[in-house]
């Protein structure tokens, strides 16, 4: 009965105090803590002892299970002055329970109080002493951050300066110092606007760093020379940053500097590499051009421009016969003396190999350039001591003067360049003014040799063929190849017209080679055809191919890609190609005619060789110049015709056969084959003409321009 | 020579702290008077504001033992707050004593404090972090030490969310911590919210506005888009008390005065 009293007494203070106080725990475990509490009320009210101290611990207890709010202590204290005396009616006699209850309750609120009080001390100590430990642990953190932040302006790599808005210098870390060579203490006693002026500093520099400093700009970056304290220059990546106090006005300034001298010695000497040659230090063609970009760059108004086109003659010589190293010396000796023919305004360059050019801008007319000409042939004329040997060594200049108007970078160059080759024709050592019209005809010239090997390659070139007819039977024997071009703008041109060129330039060599290759794919085509009755082809060697040892592969090659009896090809060559007194001509010649092919001497009885050398000679035929022809024609022949038939008496006495060239008329044939001459050519058989015509010309099978009913 | 930006002072006792004006509405004296006096102002706004916050308080403890039982024994409680009866660590070694639990909290003063009362748990530990940097939490070496990423783990933010603005994208954060929960872990949220009391809300959220912490309320079905990725455990999103209560009795017939929502969300 009692215990029930007890628990509603516990149930009830519970629902009293319940969400008055922070307590987390439910409600049911409150009930019974509470009712702990009462039995120890109950206890001591009804004890024969009164220990009014047990309200206090009680009071201590409940801050300690955390009742702390005010409310709790309200309605807890209330409660048990109205409700505990009702749980005391087993009081014994003589005890004041209401007045013990009162007792209780005033020592609880004192127990409680004091609990309360010392709690929220204790609480108050906990949290001021966090709130110091964390600031502590923020101000350490801020120690350690500022102290890394100024390990890192100290150890930085890269310079780093602190100005203020006057532009003293009032911080300065090692990489500066080491960078200009200042002590911090020096460095604080410079001024911006003194110290790190460059003479040189273009006028932009200090207007950027002028709207910096009021605030106009936050940041800007450069690239900035400086003067060290000894007096070396550097040059720095410089980067400068405002930093604005906290209403946002300009406070002072960090630079940020980078040392990049290095990186521009480097730069510039690429760039000079780029522009020079290394061998002679004189400016390259890339600096030729570059400075012709720029006088042709302005508005031409009246100025005009001249250009010196050299080239040394001979200088192969030098080189094949002394050697690189004698070449090397002697290219900067001319490098040296041109540098002084020069002045100041004046470029002199190398091209490349043995060419040299020098630029003159603002000439007054081509007086000027001659004389500059003269003079460099007269710092030429002095021999060049190259190791042992003194060296003449003569130059052939092409000289151009034109108004900047007139022409641009890249024909000024051209037309020099041909006015130079003119200068090595016209004998060398010497200069030639331009001359337009002269150049214009060169330039085509030019044009065409210069296209010739792409033309072989776009299959330009294409060949025909003339009969080489027996003169007693009148059998086809033989053809001629003769190469034509088909060019795109010139139209079909004959070898006349590029062969000089084609020796020239060089290409020869490509061009003879295609020429032979597909006169002996034709031949294999007509031997296919037309079996023992195919004609041999005769092809012509320009001199220039004779030079080339390769030749005589070449021609075993195409033999015998082409599965030809050497006896099928025959090789043309004018006397000229054997003169001279180098033997190799003559060893390839040899050597070809070792192979079995056979070798006529071409347009024979014009020039240089007499009879009795023929016979030292590795040749198979003769090939009478066509004036034989011509003469034999005239009315009285007689002297004429003695000739030819001695010749053709010699030629047979060698064992060579005789082919007379240009017969157009009836007359002509009869003539040649009454003097015993082998076989004949020329537009009474028939005129140069495709394959195909030889083909119906096989196939007819029948005697050529059979004239012999025909009168004499 | 200016103040490099990463040596920031965020220690500032002159100003309220949420977490210490949150200690005074739960009867607690770990705060300064700045912090009682606006504790005070916002419970002269709001009568039930203490009644709410120990409301959440046991929406707490209830869902920490709900994760134990289901076999959740490793916790990171984040926004935890200055330590107060009924800690998780507490709450949660009482229900499993092997317990584990890593507390975050981003107010300097409350780390310190947790800091001093944690000695000689060694299976509770505290860091100090903003909820952002999440793998500077996961990083840490005392995360690394208690927890097992390996396993399950409950992640507690737990009256803290509103904190977060919309533009930090709290739902983003939320999806970078649940990468590194293995599936089986939980999510527990509780979070301010204006539906139910419209009338205080203005008024409260002003305040903490004007003390430098910003407080967003929340719908529920914002708080309901916080668990993307999740499944909501019964009874979903729904007001601090009637989430699993201990008993009928602790049920309040207006249940949206307690103004916030509470729920728990499963790791698929
Ligand atoms: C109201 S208390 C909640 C304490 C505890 N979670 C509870 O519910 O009883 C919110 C806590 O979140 C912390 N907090 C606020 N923003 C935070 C953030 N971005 N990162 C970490 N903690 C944050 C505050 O410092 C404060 O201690």
């Amino acid at each position: 009965m009692t215990h029930v009293d007890h628990e509603e007494f516990a149930w009830r203070w519970a629902e009293a105090i319940v969400g008055t106080s922070y307590v987390p725990i439910e409600r049911r475990v409150l009930a019974s803590r509470l009712l702990g509490l009462t039995h120890q009320l109950v206890e001591a009210a009804l004890a024969v002892e009164f220990d009014p101290s047990v309200g206090r611990q009680v009071g201590v207890d409940m801050v300690a299970a955390h009742f702390t709010g005010t409310e709790t202590l309200r309605e807890t204290l209330a409660l048990i002055a109205e409700e505990l005396p009702g749980l005391l009616d087993s009081a014994p006699p003589g005890v004041d329970a209401a007045g013990r209850v009162a007792q209780l309750v005033a020592s609880m609120a004192a127990g409680y109080a004091g609990a309360l009080r010392e709690r929220s001390l204790d609480e108050q100590d906990a949290i001021y002493r966090a709130g110091l430990r964390a600031r502590r642990q923020a101000e350490q953190a801020l120690a350690a951050s500022e102290a890394k932040f100024r390990a890192m302006f100290t150890e930085a790599a890269i310079g780093i300066a602190i100005a203020d808005l006057e532009g003293n210098i009032t911080d300065a870390n090692s990489a500066m110092q080491r960078m200009f060579g200042y002590t911090y203490d020096e460095f604080t006693q410079l001024n911006i606007l003194s110290a790190m002026v460059h003479p040189e500093d273009a006028a932009s520099v200090w207007e950027t760093y002028e709207e910096l400093i009021r605030g106009k700009r936050d940041h800007f970056r450069m690239e900035k020379r400086y003067y060290r304290s000894d007096g070396g220059e550097i040059w720095t990546h410089l980067s400068v940053s405002l930093v604005r106090d906290e209403a946002g006005a300009p406070a002072y300034q960090v630079a940020l500097l980078e040392d990049i001298s290095e990186r521009r010695r480097l730069q510039n000497k690429l760039e000079y590499q780029a522009y020079h040659d290394p061998l002679t230090a004189l400016a390259n063609r890339q600096m030729v051009t570059e400075r012709l970009g720029q006088i042709f760059a302005g508005p031409a108004g009246h100025r005009r421009v001249g250009l010196c086109f050299l080239d040394l003659d001979g200088f192969k010589v030098v080189n094949d016969s002394l050697g690189h190293d004698a070449g090397d010396q002697l290219l900067k000796t001319v490098a040296s003396r041109l540098t002084r023919c020069c002045s100041a305004g004046q470029l002199v360059a190398r091209m490349g190999g043995d060419e040299f050019v020098i630029v003159v801008e603002d000439t007054a007319g081509a007086a000027d350039m001659a004389a500059l000409a003269d003079k460099v042939l007269a710092a030429m004329a002095e021999p060049i001591r190259v190791g042992d040997h003194e060296l003449n060594v003569t130059t052939s200049i092409g000289v151009v003067e034109l108004a900047v108007a007139d022409t641009n970078p890249e024909d000024l160059l051209q037309a020099a360049d041909i006015t130079m080759y003119r200068a090595k024709r016209d004998g060398k050592a010497r200069y030639v003014m331009y001359d337009r019209n002269r150049n214009e005809r060169e330039v085509a010239r030019f044009t065409l040799s210069a296209t010739m090997l792409a033309a072989v390659e776009r299959g330009e070139f294409f060949l025909e063929y003339q009969p080489l007819v027996g003169l007693a039977d009148r059998v086809l024997r033989g053809v001629e190849a003769l190469v034509r071009w088909r060019h795109p703008t010139f139209g079909v041109l004959g070898p006349e017209r590029f062969i000089d060129l084609a020796a020239e330039s060089g290409s020869i060599v490509q061009l003879g080679r295609w020429v032979l290759a597909r006169a002996c794919e034709q031949a294999r085509a007509w031997h296919d055809a037309f079996g023992a009755a195919a004609p041999f082809v005769s092809v012509n060697l320009a001199p220039r191919q004779l030079h080339e040892p390769a030749l005589v592969d070449d021609v075993a090659k195409i033999l015998l890609d082409n599965r030809l009896d050497p006896s099928s090809l025959q090789l043309e060559l004018t006397e000229q190609a054997l003169m001279g007194d180098e033997a190799g001509p003559l060893t390839v010649l040899t050597k070809l005619h070792d192979l079995g092919v056979r070798i006529a001497l071409d347009d024979f009885g014009t020039g240089y060789w007499n009879l009795p050398d023929l016979r030292r000679l590795p040749i198979t035929e003769l090939k009478l110049a066509g004036s034989f022809a011509v003469g034999l024609q005239s009315p009285s022949p007689l002297a004429d015709q003695r000739i030819v038939a001695a010749l053709v008496d010699v030629a047979h006495a060698l064992g060579l056969t005789v082919t007379a060239e240009g017969i157009e008329t009836p007359t002509q044939l009869e003539r040649f084959r009454a003097v015993g001459c082998d076989t004949g050519q020329g537009a009474l058989f028939a005129p140069p003409g495709a394959a195909e015509e030889i083909d119906a010309l096989l196939r007819a099978a029948s005697p050529l321009c059979d004239v012999s009913g025909e009168s004499l | 020579m200016e103040k490099p930006s990463w040596a920031s002072d965020d220690l500032d006792i002159e100003r309220p702290s949420p977490a210490r004006v949150y200690d005074y509405y739960l009867g607690g004296s770990h705060n300064f008077v700045v912090d009682r006096r606006m504790a005070r102002q916002a419970i002269d706004l709001w009568p039930e504001l203490p009644l709410i916050m120990q409301a959440n308080r046991a929406f707490l403890r209830r869902s920490v033992r709900y994760l134990v039982r289901q076999g959740i024994t490793q916790f990171l409680d984040i926004g935890s707050g200055i330590p107060t009866e009924g800690n998780v660590h507490e709450v949660a070694q009482a229900a499993s004593p092997q317990s584990r639990v890593v507390y975050v909290d981003i107010d300097p003063v409350a780390v310190a404090h947790s800091r001093a009362m944690l000695p000689g748990n060694s299976r509770a530990d505290i860091i100090q972090a903003d909820l952002r940097d999440v793998a500077a939490i996961f990083n840490d070496p005392r995360t690394r030490r208690l927890l097992d990423l390996g396993q399950p783990i409950g992640v507690l933010m737990v009256a803290m969310l509103h904190f977060v603005p919309d533009e930090a994208d709290p739902a983003s954060i939320i999806a970078r911590y649940r990468k590194m929960m293995v599936p089986g872990s939980y999510l527990v949220v509780s979070h301010a919210t204006h539906e139910g009391s419209p009338d205080q809300a203005g008024p409260h959220t002003e305040l903490y506005r004007r003390a430098g912490a910003p407080l967003i309320m929340r719908s529920r079905l914002e708080v309901e888009a916080l668990f993307d990725g999740f499944d909501l455990v019964s009874p979903g999103v729904v007001f601090l008390p009637l989430w699993r209560p201990d008993s009928p009795a602790d049920v309040d017939d207006h249940p949206e005065r307690f103004a916030a929502f509470a729920a728990v969300g499963r790791r698929e």
